[in-house]
């Protein structure tokens, strides 16, 4: 089976808005998919939909094969989701969130599971403090640990670095990267367009409830005229400067 | 059915226990303010209130243990409340879990939590100078009912906790429930109420359950009084039970 997602003029409204007014699009095995839209612009119900959360009005969506609304029991083994915002229990440690859904993906060993995750994501040190104690980094790697639980084949993240500082961003980075390599599908969203650029291996641009333009970074380049040559003084980005400055006082 | 329930179920159960023992002020707020009642009742009001009985520690305990037990259970809307707010409660429904399994661990949370407070509030009585004559199955028929009681109310604030718009929202309407004990038999006989109000006193749950706690653990007849008192529960919890599956399949579909 090639495709790791498929969609079909899939319709959503709630109340009299139309979110989703016929969405197509599909996802292959193994790559890095990116859904870019501006806020509003319907991807967290894209993603709702279909990690069964929510039904669509009509089209359909199939994940890992299974169609969402009527086989939900199957995609939900098939998947993880990321939230927006981190959906760690906070009154939990580290360690005991990750134990806790070990042991309700009905894991053998939810313990070692659980070390390795930790170290996995550098929160061993941190293992046993409460997760409301945590950074809002810390929080987001121990939340993307939780979802890699059980090594689920498709990885839903939605706006996995909204909110974060540039440093915990670049990590969250690399951990999708690296999931990536080991064949795991990851279906993205995201409203910075330079997060679309570094990761995804497709891009698809929901607007106003549609799918606009759908192609690798390179196709979507190809949309426009070819580059002109310019020569400008090319100034530092601010998040340049914070990278350097930082990256040095770690160096020493 | 799902195959996993029961084991999804514990695994819930052991989650929100461990959020109670993480914050002792729930159980110590929830025994705290009935015990103060008691105190405040048998040795500040109760020698002005003719109960007929020589024990008013005895004729009290059963409406301060209901007392309890309304206000315990506004922390089952809390917790339910906050899953719904930060997001963990979509985590699990993207899972292969059974779908009531953390509902369910709330509830039994909010069982054994009560009944821990309750046992604190009977000890604290019986320094106080409660003493029972009754046996072993009395005892047995009166944990039944409270757990019933309990259970009947629990189901009351999940639906609260699950349509809440707020914490405060989620949390207020134990209010009324403290207050019910107040126009009841609990803290005196009706005898002494307006026509009124003590038509409202003898025919809502509080009084019928109260009387009925009370009958049993001096070893006097029951009466009709536990009936009237099981289906109050029982239909109660019922009810409860429909709406509050509603409110959460509506949120999880």
């Amino acid at each position: 089976m090639e495709k790791a997602i498929v969609v079909n003029g899939l319709r959503k409204s709630f109340k009299d808005t139309d979110v989703l007014k016929g969405v197509d699009l599909e996802v292959k095995r193994g790559e890095i998919f990116a859904l870019l839209g501006s806020n509003g612009a319907g991807k967290t119900t894209m993603v709702r939909i279909l990690t069964t959360l929510l039904n669509p009005d009509g089209g359909t969506a199939t994940v890992n094969g299974f169609d969402v609304a009527a086989r939900p029991d199957q995609v939900r083994q098939s998947i993880s989701l990321t939230g927006q915002f981190a959906a760690v229990d906070e009154i939990l440690t580290g360690r005991e969130n990750v134990i806790l859904i070990a042991k309700l993906r009905h894991l053998k060993n939810p313990r070692q599971v659980a070390d390795h995750m930790l170290e996995r994501f550098g929160l061993t040190e941190a293992a046993d403090r409460k997760a409301s104690a945590y950074s809002g980094g810390m929080r987001r790697r121990l939340d993307i640990a939780l979802s890699l639980v059980g090594n689920p084949q498709i990885i839903f993240l939605d706006e996995p670095t909204t909110g974060l500082d540039p440093e915990a961003r670049i990590e969250v980075w690399k951990t999708v990267k690296e999931l990536a390599d080991g064949g795991t599908t990851i279906f993205l969203t995201t409203q910075y367009l330079d997060e679309a650029e570094q990761l995804a291996d497709r891009i698809a641009i929901l607007h106003e409830g549609r799918i606009i333009t759908n192609g690798t970074l390179e196709e979507l380049k190809q949309l426009f005229p070819p580059a002109k040559v310019e020569y400008v003084e090319k100034q530092p980005s601010l998040e340049e400067i914070f990278l350097a400055i930082i990256g040095n006082k770690e160096g020493k | 059915m799902n195959r996993y329930f029961f084991s999804d179920m514990s695994v819930m159960l052991g989650r929100s226990m461990r959020h109670i023992f993480r914050s002792m002020d729930t159980i110590i707020t929830v025994c705290i303010t009935p015990i103060a009642m008691m105190l405040l009742f048998v040795y500040v009001f109760g020698g002005a209130i003719q109960t007929g009985t020589d024990n008013y520690v005895n004729y009290l305990l059963p409406g301060i243990l209901l007392i309890a037990i309304a206000s315990g259970i506004s922390y089952t809307a809390y917790r339910l409340f906050m899953d719904k707010q930060r997001g963990i409660i979509e985590r699990f429904n993207s899972m292969p879990i059974s779908r009531s399994a953390l509902l369910w661990g709330h509830v039994l949370t909010s069982l054994v939590s009560n009944m821990i407070s309750l046992v604190v509030i009977i000890l604290v009585a019986l320094i106080m100078g409660f003493r029972s004559t009754a046996g072993i199955l009395p005892w047995l028929a009166v944990t039944g009912i409270l757990v019933l009681f309990t259970l009947a109310l629990t189901w009351v604030a999940a639906i609260a906790g699950l349509s809440g718009k707020s914490v405060e929202g989620a949390s207020a309407f134990s209010y009324p429930l403290i207050f019910l004990p107040f126009i009841s038999s609990a803290f005196v006989p009706t005898d002494s109420m307006p026509k009124v109000i003590r038509a409202f006193a003898e025919n809502q749950p509080v009084t019928s359950i109260v009387e009925t706690i009370r009958a049993l653990l001096s070893s006097q007849p029951v009466g009709n009084d536990i009936w009237i008192a099981l289906a109050w529960c029982v239909g109660i919890m019922l009810v409860a039970y429909v709406f509050a599956m509603r409110a959460y399949k509506r949120r999880a579909v």
